[in-house]
């Protein structure tokens, strides 16, 4: 019983929305669109769920004083100043998101700097990486390799006044085999998703059940 | 055996000390943004045939605006914003906005209030913020039926009902046309959830590195136009005849580009010297 509820509901739920998605007309359509809006409210409630796990793991690491336990700690102040404000903010101008609200403050002069820095990092990773392990070890690297420079190449202003032939190239090159193999790997993605669905509606994938 | 003075020079470059890269690398992106040149970029197909879908659009149509991006990719697409929104609004078509990433859109946010300042637009006549709500595709999904299932109120929490912006707008149908702009999975949820299901017109502003995932939509029809990274966005801005911050940064981009494909040559001889030398 403790199994078969949960299967039961799956069969049929999925069962509704393929019909539904074939046949969009009463009382398939309105059954779609009411469980479209619960599924965006329990979307919802995981964030609720996601800020729980957050709060107690991290207070767990303070309160046994792990290693890191420092960072948990401005971690956790993160986010109740975050929620401070967005309250102020919603309290005294209706909204969090209000360009004059104390959380755009925030918003704007933390998260997004700090955001930013975070994956400007990337870029010198990157250029370190090219630099020690971009090698032409065999064919076919050195084939990643050629594709690569040209692409570089005809993506910069440059590339076009050293001759036409880069953005050409380039385009040639994002056009035909970077789209045939692209194309591929999501037919497959998409071939795989139909298959997992068809095993989850029908009961044989149950590793969500446990 | 003494090591020859070639290998020697090999091996020394072999392992060159990061921290060198990282400066050289600092300079050649810092420089080029503090002179703050850079020059018109001519546009390619893709982002001629994005500029063409805003352009095909009416006075009073409707443009959905689809922030599915953070402060991450903030440099390379919201140049690319910036210029859709103008574009938008000097041809006086109406803009919803809404998004799928709840740390970015308020980066959305403040682009559309600078960018409506600019054409004298008013908020909830022109232009509206639907704000955000999770779920992506369920959202996506039922607002082909009725956005206000989804959407009741802008992110103000005033009703859709009483903003005019919203005047005869309720689903995709009313929707002439979505710009996206995305540096994630979202691109594919709203082609696949959107396009191919309602059949809503639709084009993309993209990371350069998300770039070759749309080229496919692209290639089948089901988008029509593509900006990517920030020389899309440097051409786009060529478009509109507004240069911005997509072509003031492609100096660097360019510096980098060839600063990187230096490295990669520089690293490959030392390999191939070493290892033959070896």
């Amino acid at each position: 019983m403790k199994r078969s509820v949960p299967l039961i509901i799956t069969f049929l739920t999925g069962f509704f929305l393929v019909v539904a998605f074939f046949v969009p007309h009463e009382p398939f359509g309105e059954l779609e669109q009411r469980l479209l809006v619960w599924f965006a409210i329990v979307s919802g409630f995981t964030m609720l769920l996601g800020i729980d796990n957050l709060i107690r793991s991290h207070a767990r690491r303070i309160a046994r004083t792990n290693t890191g336990w420092g960072h948990s700690i401005v971690l956790l102040m993160g986010l109740v100043v975050t929620v401070v404000v967005g309250v102020i903010g919603f309290s005294r101008l209706g909204s969090p998101f209000h360009i004059h609200s104390p959380f755009m403050f925030v918003y704007t002069h933390v998260i997004v700097p700090l955001q930013g820095t975070m994956f400007a990092l990337l870029a010198f990773f990157i250029a370190s990486a090219s630099y020690r392990a971009f090698r032409a070890r065999n064919t076919v690297a050195t084939l990643l390799l050629i594709s690569a420079l040209i692409v570089m190449l005809g993506r910069i202003p440059i590339g076009a006044a050293i001759s036409d032939f880069f953005p050409a190239a380039q385009e040639w090159i994002m056009d035909v085999p970077q789209l045939a193999a692209k194309r591929g790997i999501q037919i497959g993605a998409a071939l795989g998703a139909v298959s997992m669905s068809l095993r989850i509606i029908l009961g044989i994938e149950r590793s969500y059940l446990s | 055996m003494e090591n020859s003075p070639r290998k020697g020079f090999w091996e020394a470059m072999n392992s060159l000390d990061r921290r060198i890269i990282f400066l050289i690398l600092l300079v050649c992106v810092a420089v080029p943004l503090l002179l703050n040149v850079g020059a018109p970029i001519p546009p390619t197909p893709p982002v001629q045939l994005a500029y063409d879908a805003v352009e095909s659009l009416e006075a009073g149509d409707v443009m959905m605006v689809s922030i599915d991006f953070d402060a991450t990719s903030a440099p390379e697409l919201m140049p690319m914003l910036h210029s859709a929104l103008r574009h938008a609004f000097s041809k006086d078509v109406r803009v919803v906005m809404l998004g799928h990433i709840a740390i970015g859109l308020p980066l959305g946010h403040m682009a559309l209030e600078e960018i409506a300042a600019e054409y004298d637009k008013e908020y909830g006549v022109d232009y509206v913020d639907l704000g955000y709500r999770p779920g992506y595709i369920a959202v996506m999904i039922a607002m082909g039926r009725d956005i206000s299932d989804i959407f009741a109120s802008d992110y103000q929490g005033t009703p859709l009902a009483e903003l005019p912006v919203m005047t005869g707008v309720r689903s995709y149908n009313d929707i002439e046309l979505l710009f996206g702009f995305e540096h994630g999975a979202v691109i594919d949820y709203w082609v696949r959830y959107t396009q191919a299901r309602f059949g809503q017109r639709m084009t993309f502003g993209t990371t350069a590195v998300m770039a070759p995932d749309a080229y496919p939509y692209l290639q089948a029809g089901q988008i029509e136009g593509l900006v990517g990274g920030l020389k899309g966005a440097a051409e786009y801005e060529n478009l509109i005849g507004h240069l911005g911050l997509g072509t003031r940064g492609m100096p660097a981009q360019q510096w980098a580009h060839l600063l990187v494909i230096g490295f990669i040559v520089l690293g490959n001889l030392g390999y191939f010297f070493t290892r033959r030398k070896g």
